[in-house]
């Protein structure tokens, strides 16, 4: 079924001539100034076309997809298990959130969301909040640094260095993570994680308040930050914003709670909400989406099924060797064991026909799988719904009427990255 | 599972243009048959059913059926957190539906993407280009038929100019192979 198409390339004199057509109503009064790909204040390669009339900005227009590897196409040449390296690299600053993300979405597609064993759920959510705490750590210390307020950003990434620690000691990896299996988590939690982990929670109390005190009654930053970016309560829906940005505007939801996973259920934490809708409030939603995430792992540390070092060897994968790898020792020693390994290595796992969507609320906002699969190992399609690039879509609409300096300010208080947005 | 409410009022607005609902893993999905309703059944479920939230749009390419485009949206309902997934075929030679920017402003992103990836096009949306690849890319690379190593072409300024360096040779991955066995380069036959 191919067919031959004529496609017509104009030489690039032209092309730059239709392209700066495409700011069309620039007329003598209006200049039009590009920020980005590479800039400071965009994190990332984000290039954003400013249409400015003295210092305001009058018409902005981003322009994402420098970083576009063609994760989903990839994804379709793949089995499920390979592409989870692939998740890794979305969102750069979570990728143990990512993981747990796409681990879900495919043991949802095989029916088998629901049997994970409890010790993994509760793994699954301490490395989820973790990564949470890593990236808006990022988020506010970059944030804050765009701002004026340098000190933050240190602050901030001693902190982070300890939950790469953290990472490392669990997965091996401190940033290409890809801790999660199709069933369960790779490896249990190695001895003396918990002491570290509860270690980096005493330590990260007294960071946070530090931190909070460097900025939340902060006059420069309240100033600078008050009543800037407003996005009303119907805009973020209709923009379809999710996450941080989503409740700054003061929508109560989050699918930690609307539509809970894991063991969500069993924890006890609450969801911050904004009032007005501006990057202020963003900020403050965020300082305490970590207090919540940090209230949530000191549970989970408690809870945790097993114990610190699992005496009683509660299983942190689903024992079922048609999904998991059996052990190594098994399949030296055994055929079917053998046997299950051959297969899961050189099919995958035997998902189902059928369609499924599976949304994560990672530290971005929504960070969704949609997975329509003909059967076997492979998906047909998969499509990421990346909550950075959804997220952008507000700028052309939020931007114009703000100053050309308060540019960097609204860009850090929507916290995007661009590795998830151009996928 | 009894099928919700929302369901039923979708399918007595539109009687035999919806098809299905089909439930599985608890999600519900209809399908239109006609691809040049889906505005009219998207601002029904906005309205009338208070889906107010657009999740994401994806596009499928069944390569080798008829027709071969499938378009999917995710509503949800932010007030009862109802969720359902609409679909609905575009044929090949037609390739286009309408626009559905005006029930949700997400939409613009979206559909300049499934533009840009597929080349499905959305007729009523005001700036129609592509978002991730370049102005001037010459193809739609998650179409089924479009390799995974990149395609050789000769235009100018565009990335595969010359072949992958062992693009068709035996130790290559194919695209598309329905399993591991269709995909493992080691088993076939570089004559082939």
């Amino acid at each position: 079924m191919s067919s031959v198409q004529d496609i017509e390339i104009r030489d690039s004199a032209a092309r730059a001539a239709q392209a700066a057509e495409t700011l069309s109503d620039v007329t003598g009064d209006r200049m039009v100034l590009n920020m980005g790909p590479s800039h400071p204040a965009t994190h990332g390669v984000l290039r954003i076309l400013l249409e400015l009339d003295g210092e305001v900005i009058t018409k902005a227009e981003p322009d994402v997809g420098y970083l576009h590897r063609g994760d989903e196409k990839i994804a379709e040449n793949m089995t499920y298990t390979q592409f989870i390296p692939y998740t890794d690299r979305l969102d750069y600053l979570a990728p143990l959130a990512n993981n747990v993300a796409y681990a879900l979405a495919v043991e949802k597609l095989m029916g088998i969301h629901d049997k994970l064993p409890p010790r993994c759920q509760y793994i699954r959510v301490m490395c989820a909040e973790l990564a949470r705490i890593s990236a808006h750590l990022l988020g506010l210390g970059a944030f804050a640094m765009d701002t004026g307020a340098v000190t933050v950003f240190l602050l901030t990434f001693t902190e982070r260095e300890k939950i790469y620690n953290l990472a490392e000691a669990a997965s091996g990896a401190r940033l290409t993570t890809s801790y999660t299996r199709i069933g369960g988590v790779a490896r249990d939690i190695p001895p003396g994680w918990t002491v570290m982990c509860q270690q980096f929670l005493n330590e990260f109390a007294v960071a946070l308040a530090e931190a909070e005190t460097l900025l939340t009654r902060n006059r420069i930053w309240v100033d600078r930050l008050r009543d800037l970016g407003i996005i009303s309560k119907a805009m973020a829906i209709d923009y379809g914003l999710s996450g941080p940005n989503l409740r700054g505007s003061g929508v109560d939801f989050d699918l930690r709670k609307n539509q809970p996973y894991l063991c969500y259920k069993d924890l006890d934490f609450d969801i911050p909400v904004g009032s007005v809708g501006d990057c202020y409030d963003r900020y403050l939603v965020r300082m305490e989406e970590m207090r919540q995430s940090m209230r949530i792992i000191q549970q989970c540390l408690d809870k945790l099924p097993g114990g610190a070092d699992n005496q009683s060897h509660e299983p942190v994968c689903i024992v079922d060797g048609k999904i998991t790898m059996p052990t190594k020792s098994k399949v030296m020693s055994s055929m079917e064991e053998l046997i299950h390994q051959f297969m899961l290595v050189t099919e995958g796992v035997n998902a189902p026909p059928g369609e499924v969507y599976f949304g994560h609320e990672n530290p971005k906002g929504e960070l969704g799988f949609y997975i329509n699969s003909r059967g076997g190992g492979t998906p047909y399609r998969l499509k990421i719904r990346a909550p950075s690039f959804i997220n952008l879509s507000i700028l052309p609409e939020l931007l114009p009427g703000h100053m050309v300096s308060d540019v960097p300010v609204v860009l850090g208080s929507l916290d995007f990255v661009m590795g998830e947005s151009d996928r | 599972m009894a099928t919700p409410e929302f369901i039923q009022k979708i399918l007595t607005q539109f009687g035999d243009a919806v098809a299905g609902p089909v439930e599985f893993r608890g999600e519900w999905s209809l399908t239109l048959a006609e691809a040049g309703r889906i505005f009219e059944v998207c601002q029904f479920a906005k309205l009338k059913l208070g889906f107010d939230f657009l999740v994401d749009i994806s596009s499928v390419d069944n390569y080798g059926a008829d027709p071969r485009w499938t378009v999917v949206y995710h509503l949800r309902s932010m007030k009862s957190g109802e969720e359902l997934r609409i679909k609905t075929n575009v044929s090949e030679e037609k390739s286009e539906l309408p626009s559905v920017l005006g029930v949700w402003r997400t939409v613009n992103w979206h559909e300049r993407e499934i533009y840009d990836m597929m080349g499905i096009r959305f007729t009523g949306h005001p700036d129609l280009r592509r978002i991730l690849m370049w102005e001037g890319y010459p193809y739609f690379p998650l179409r089924k038929d479009f390799p995974l190593a990149g395609k050789p072409t000769d235009l100018p300024g565009v990335a595969f100019a010359r072949p992958a360096p062992l693009e068709g040779g035996p130790f290559v991955t194919v695209a598309g192979g329905g399993d591991a066995t269709g995909r493992e380069p080691r088993v076939r036959n570089p004559e082939d």
